[in-house]
């Protein structure tokens, strides 16, 4: 019984120092932030780097999610003939829920594990503490880039999955199932507000793309320096974002449209 | 340096089509209220029921939007509710004794306010009030009258 106390309490402290290292590690990174003004061409690779090469994920699951969309809609919607609403079906759950969170969980994938693998390889060999020997601080130069890349890469790649969504939806309803396209867009005009709905999706958005890039670099920092630290720092980026990104999404829900 | 003008390139298409689908999520799905705050003049109308009223629902005449709805309140010297629309400046030549009636679009669409315009050679003005009302269909209310009469016709 006792072990069994001991073993919760460890887990406990374990995981809280473990945030606590993350707060901090977050916060001395932010600081380095600012200072990327000056070295713009930092930030563009990066954004390269997560935001360009996840385009093509992106683009094509946001279409074909819009497009199934689209099709699951419409066998439930015809029963009541109210097919002309397909477009506010397909538009507020693309904006609201699914733009965000699927797109936040591919970035996981596709961006986020890619961010810790590559600093977790840079620590390993030793090049982060080798720019330490030569008074270049990693964290300016390496990570606050990073950071601020996912940070700004989010919000975009996220319209980009909801506009094809709903342009994916479009051309599912008006050219193989027969929804009216006037009253597709017009239903989805008078439904979607843009303060209500867009907004809220980009901030939902904001919320888990500075999660996501945090917990990916963070993790990249924090691996064992060996081959098998930096696989299980990856698996758990992916992990984490995953659920933190959901958890999020439950919260951010409740407040925004509860 | 020509690979870094590639990456500055692609970057740069990532943040214009970025900004171009929420620029278009803007215009084409939503209804922006930057450009859509009705432009108009006030008029008030007193309901004894707004129903399931809210505020942004369309006002009408004739099927054709003319304006909105900006705030619904109780009135607590009168207990009626007092509902504040904004007209469109364009429609300045409506009868002052025009009458607001509350609708549902559809079977279980959302409520609208139809007006059905009047006869005299007054128009309203701004901050005038709408006297002639007719309250929201409330259904509990519809089917406990229709049983009670029912329950009467019966004796």
């Amino acid at each position: 019984m006792l072990r069994l106390f001991g073993l919760l309490g460890e887990k406990t402290l374990n995981s809280l120092g473990r945030l606590g290292r993350g707060t901090q590690f977050l916060l001395r990174a932010l600081v380095g932030v600012p200072a990327l003004v000056l070295r713009p061409g930092l930030v563009v690779q990066q954004l390269y780097a997560i935001g360009v090469l996840s385009l093509l994920i992106i683009v094509v699951s946001g279409t074909f999610v819009g497009m199934v969309l689209a099709l699951q809609g419409y066998n439930t919607l015809v029963n009541f003939g109210a097919e002309q609403s397909l477009g506010v079906l397909v538009a507020l759950s693309l904006l609201r829920e699914l733009g965000p969170v699927v797109t936040a969980l591919l970035f996981a994938g596709r961006a986020g594990s890619a961010l810790t693998a590559e600093i977790g390889l840079m620590k390993t060999t030793e090049q982060l503490s080798g720019m330490e020997m030569m008074a270049v601080d990693p964290i300016k130069r390496v990570i606050a880039p990073r950071l601020l890349a996912g940070f700004l890469s989010m919000p975009l790649l996220a319209a980009i999955f909801s506009f094809l969504g709903i342009m994916g939806a479009y051309v599912v309803s008006a050219f193989a199932l027969g929804v009216d396209e006037g009253s597709f867009w017009s239903q989805m005009q008078a439904a979607v507000d843009f303060r209500e709905d867009v907004l809220n999706g980009v901030i939902k958005s904001l919320v888990f793309g500075f999660v996501a890039s945090w917990i990916a670099v963070y993790e990249g920092c924090d691996a064992t320096p060996t081959s098998e630290g930096v696989s299980r720092a990856t698996t758990r980026t992916v992990v984490h974002t995953s659920l933190a990104v959901l958890g999020l999404d439950f919260v951010l829900t409740a407040v925004m449209f509860g | 340096m020509a690979k870094q003008r590639i990456i500055e390139i692609w970057v740069g298409i990532f943040v214009a089509a970025g900004f171009a689908a929420l620029f278009g999520l803007a215009m084409q799905v939503s209804n922006i209220p930057v450009f859509q705050t009705t432009q108009g003049y006030d008029v008030h109308l007193r309901f004894d029921n707004v129903g399931g009223l809210r505020v942004r629902a369309p006002v009408t005449m004739a099927g054709v939007r003319i304006g909105r709805v900006k705030s619904i309140e109780l009135d607590p010297a009168r207990y009626d509710a007092v509902v504040t629309i904004t007209i469109e400046e364009r429609f300045d030549r409506i009868p002052e004794d025009t009458s607001a009636a509350i609708y549902t679009s559809g079977l279980l669409g959302e409520q609208y306010i139809a007006l059905d315009p009047g006869g005299t050679d007054w128009f309203l003005e701004p901050g005038d009030e709408i006297a002639l009302t007719q309250s929201a269909l409330v259904l509990e209310r519809l089917i406990g009258r229709f049983l009670t009469s029912m329950g009467e016709s019966d004796d």
